[in-house]
């Protein structure tokens, strides 16, 4: 049979220092970023105003577009090239435009429309996709957002409480917050624009990224039950990254592949969301090793667990017939 | 072997059923056929799209307070919602949606919707209508120093250079005014024949400087003026004031016309004074038809019930010879003059509006008014042609991700990877027949998600594998390990497949829209992907081993 990464022996834990130092470095890449250009770029869905997406039907010169705007009243727009050079959206959400959209949020779509007509003549512009969103529904919808994301991770929390020891729970949702911090960065850097549909993103990815530390603490477990021979949590922390690697990069690449798919050939729409199950696919390789794995271990270290007692008791039960040949072959190998 | 039989038997039934639940069918439902919407049969697959596929427009709506405080919002509203029902119902849309969300918001789904514009002003007209007699006392004209003086007091008024401009150009515009409307007379040939000596007989112009008494003409009929469309947004804006209403002339109203007009490259507004109370309201409506009428262009003919009817004929028997204003929405739609007494049947002219124009106007006025104005919140609108090449895309980027799955399976697992391939298409069918089973809806975000779990599914199908092979190395036969790698990979199967469910459950709770669909689509696909893992897969081995007894090698 065709092998890969079978039998490894790497030292996983050891390199925390310089993942720890890696992770941090692009957390701040991306805190700075922050710093120069301000926050996240936010949708139309949360920040409030409007977005249209229009087709010329010849590529329009862009300053005329916004001069076209500006005369109709609506100062500040965002235009951005979409797709083909005859697409274009819109973006109109400057404070008072917002405002504007309390009493009816639909005002300042039908300004645009009236004014792109009236320079480029009725036909010239289709209006492919529109949504305005008033104020109020904005600032419903990022409570909304930040809501979903809390209760997501308390929910893993707890889980993880009830089916593994709680150092495991904390261990996973650490690495969980983790997660949040580098996507964001990630999102700055990219300059992405954070709408409903990203935030979906996210939560699969933390999803995603929760489901391969679960693999793997669910071999430590596995291997803690087993005798393990005073073995230290860190030697088994290895061996079962070690044993659950095969797994990880098959389910990695068969992810990888389907999100490739997605970046590649399903659309703009959709693109931001494929970049984000992108990165995650790294993510969850990263920081189910490099991020829980220490975590777990400096949690450990705070807070042990009567290992003796588990070890005595495991070897009592070793004497089941699968085991030791088992282990012993696994000695032998080492 | 009687465990295998049934094995194959449940997973052969819910493939059927799921075919079945997939196949594309005949059903009744309203189509657009020729620009109209009509019910007719349709064969299509029964999987439901949501508006960001299939193109159309959905809206968010709130009562609007800004002018009324409403006392009792949910009731009002459960009464707005039987309205906008019944509106888009005559409307002619598929598959419309109209619900409450929470307590003081409606959301208005309409797919298929072209004409964006048009479909708001149906759901969105409150559809008052009022009757109402002009004013005949020149009430306006006593009053008009003392509006001035509140506007000047608000610090309301247009550009003083321009109403400079336009004083010296007013004599003469607003003499070609005149003519060039009687020529049109698009609202009321009848009233222009009475009204001339009225004109005439109207005081000049008061002193200029004040905003209302600069601005205002008397117009053809008695309580119409004229106001240049500069001075429009500073009037009404004056108008709105508390001060102002309590100094309006008593028992009369202020209502702007709905049209402006255009004489050379000045256009007017128009201003009525009413009696504030009206004749009868739109509530005495029975019947409203949309009809074209040779003299009058397109016209509402509506019919009124038995105490409306009685209530009509009384009061205009008494005003023949005067205007009576038909009022829509506080926005004067026309004001022709009696001739005789009206009964039952009536019928509103539509100034030189398109036939479309009298047909939703007939409709929302057979709807009835809403109890409450509305707002809208929130609207998104999606082109068509964007939803199907989204679907099409999406597709493709289904195909691609399959085959890209297939090959990295089978070319790694071999004979295994195939059985796994083999549950993949399983899960794939199961998944969309649930969608379709519990009538979810398929968004934009949805479609990325199922591509997605293509990747992700076979990942419990991995982790055995990856088990069967360790037990393999241990020395166990063939049997022995798919049995045990089944067994020890379970357990953080479960897990992750619990801990991602939960989370799809947040979604869901928190989304909206698009987000739900992917959810949905997240949820429906980890309980397939469990089924097919665990025990498609374990039956296709069973089903393996039973053919080949006592083999001592597995291609995996």
């Amino acid at each position: 049979m065709l092998r890969i990464f079978h039998n490894t022996k790497y030292e996983f834990v050891k390199h925390w220092r310089l993942s720890a130092g890696l992770t941090i470095a692009f957390i701040l890449a991306g805190l700075v970023t922050f710093g120069i250009t301000g926050g996240v770029n936010y949708s139309i869905e949360f920040t409030g105003g409007t977005l249209m997406q229009v087709q010329f039907k010849q590529a329009p010169d862009v300053a005329d577009v916004r001069n076209t705007l500006d005369a109709a009243g609506i100062t500040g727009a965002e235009i951005q090239q979409y797709g083909s050079n005859t697409e274009y959206t819109i973006r109109a959400r400057s404070e008072t435009q917002v405002e504007a959209q309390a009493g009816g949020a639909e005002g300042v779509a039908k300004e645009i429309q009236t004014a792109l007509d009236a320079k480029y003549g009725a036909g010239a512009v289709t209006i492919v996709r529109t949504e305005a969103v008033g104020p109020k529904v904005g600032a419903e919808l990022r409570t909304g957002a930040a809501m979903a994301m809390l209760i997501a991770s308390l929910f893993t929390l707890v889980y993880l409480a009830i089916r593994f020891d709680w150092r495991f729970g904390a261990a996973a949702v650490l690495a969980t917050a983790h997660d949040i911090f580098v996507t964001i960065a990630f999102i700055k850097l990219m300059n992405l624009e954070v709408s409903l549909t990203i935030v979906a993103a996210i939560l699969t990815l933390l999803g995603y990224s929760a489901n391969d530390t679960i693999i793997i603490f669910d071999r430590v477990r596995e291997n803690l039950r087993k005798p393990h021979k005073g073995e230290g949590l860190a030697r088994i922390l290895d061996r079962s990254i070690n044993e659950t690697l095969p797994r990880s990069v098959m389910t990695h690449a068969t992810t990888l592949a389907a999100t490739l798919a997605l970046l590649f050939i399903a659309g703009e729409v959709i693109r931001p969301f494929a970049w984000v199950m992108a990165f995650g696919v790294f993510v969850a390789t990263f920081s189910s090793i490099y991020v829980a794995g220490p975590i777990l271990l400096w949690i450990e270290s705070k807070y042990p667990r009567e290992a003796e007692d588990r070890t005595m008791q495991a070897m009592r039960k070793g004497n089941e017939p699968a085991a030791p040949s088992g282990r012993s072959e696994r000695l032998a190998a080492r | 072997m009687a465990n295998l039989k049934y094995r194959i038997l449940l997973i052969v039934g819910l493939l059927a059923a799921s075919i079945w639940a997939l196949f594309p069918r005949t059903v009744v439902e309203r189509v657009k056929r020729n620009g109209v919407f009509v019910y007719d049969t349709v064969t299509r697959v029964p999987l439901k799209r949501g508006l960001d596929l299939q193109g159309g427009m959905s809206l968010a709506l709130e009562i609007d307070e800004s002018k009324q405080t409403v006392a009792d919002k949910s009731e009002a509203l459960d009464r707005a919602i039987k309205v906008v029902r019944q509106r888009i119902d005559e409307f002619g849309v598929a598959e419309p949606v109209v619900q409450k969300v929470g307590t003081d918001r409606i959301v208005v789904e309409l797919p298929g919707i072209d004409d964006a514009e048009r479909a708001q002003d149906v759901v969105q007209k409150s559809a008052f209508l009022e009757f109402q007699i002009t004013d005949k006392t020149q009430a306006l004209e006593k009053v008009l120093p003392r509006f001035d003086e509140i506007a000047r007091a608000n610090g309301l008024s247009i550009d003083a250079a321009a109403a400079v401009s336009g004083d010296s150009a007013k004599p003469t515009t607003v003499g070609s005014l005149l003519t060039q409307k009687s020529d049109s007379a698009a609202d009321s040939s009848k009233a222009v024949a009475g009204t001339t000596d009225s004109t005439a007989a109207a005081p000049a112009t008061p002193a200029a400087g004040g905003l209302f008494s600069s601005n205002i003409q008397p117009g053809q009929i008695p309580g119409q003026y004229i106001v240049p469309e500069r001075a429009y947004l500073a009037m009404s804006q004056a108008l709105e004031l508390p001060a102002m209403q309590a100094a309006m002339p008593p028992g009369k109203v202020m209502r702007w016309g709905v049209d402006s007009l255009a004489t050379g490259t000045e256009r007017f507004r128009t201003l009525y004074v009413l009696d504030s109370r009206p004749i009868i309201t739109g509530e005495a409506l029975t019947d409203a038809r949309p009809s074209t009428d040779p003299v009058e262009g397109n016209v509402v003919q509506f019919t009124l019930n038995n105490e409306g009817a009685r209530r009509f004929k009384v009061e205009t028997g008494k005003h023949v010879g005067d205007n009576m204003a038909i009022v829509l929405d506080q926005r004067v739609v026309t004001a022709p003059t009696l001739q005789s007494a009206i009964g039952r049947n009536g019928q509103i002219t539509l100034g030189g509006g398109t036939l479309q124009a009298a047909q939703d106007l007939a409709l929302v006025l057979r709807a009835g008014a809403l109890p409450v104005p509305l707002k809208v919140m929130e609207t998104r609108q999606i082109g068509a042609s964007l939803g199907a090449d989204s679907i099409n895309k999406g597709i493709v980027a289904l195909g691609v991700a399959m085959g890209l799955v297939i090959v990295i399976m089978v070319g790694y697992y071999r004979f295994a990877g195939l059985l796994a391939v083999a549950g993949l298409t399983l899960y794939l069918v199961y998944t969309l027949a649930t969608l379709a089973g519990f009538n979810a809806v398929l968004t934009l975000p949805g479609l990325a998600g199922f591509v997605l779990s293509i990747g992700i599914a076979v990942d419990a199908n991995v982790l055995i594998f990856e088990r069967i092979r360790e037990e393999l190395d241990h020395g166990k036969s063939v049997r022995l390990a798919i049995d045990e790698g089944f067994q020890h990979a379970l357990s953080a199967i479960v897990d992750t497949s619990a801990a991602t469910i939960l989370s799809g459950m947040v979604l869901y709770q928190y989304g909206t829209g698009p987000v739900r669909g992917f959810a949905v689509t997240l949820i429906a696909g980890l309980v397939a992907s469990l089924f097919t893992a665990i025990f498609v897969t374990k039956t296709f081995f069973l089903i393996w081993l039973n053919r080949s007894r006592g083999t001592q090698t597995l291609s995996i």
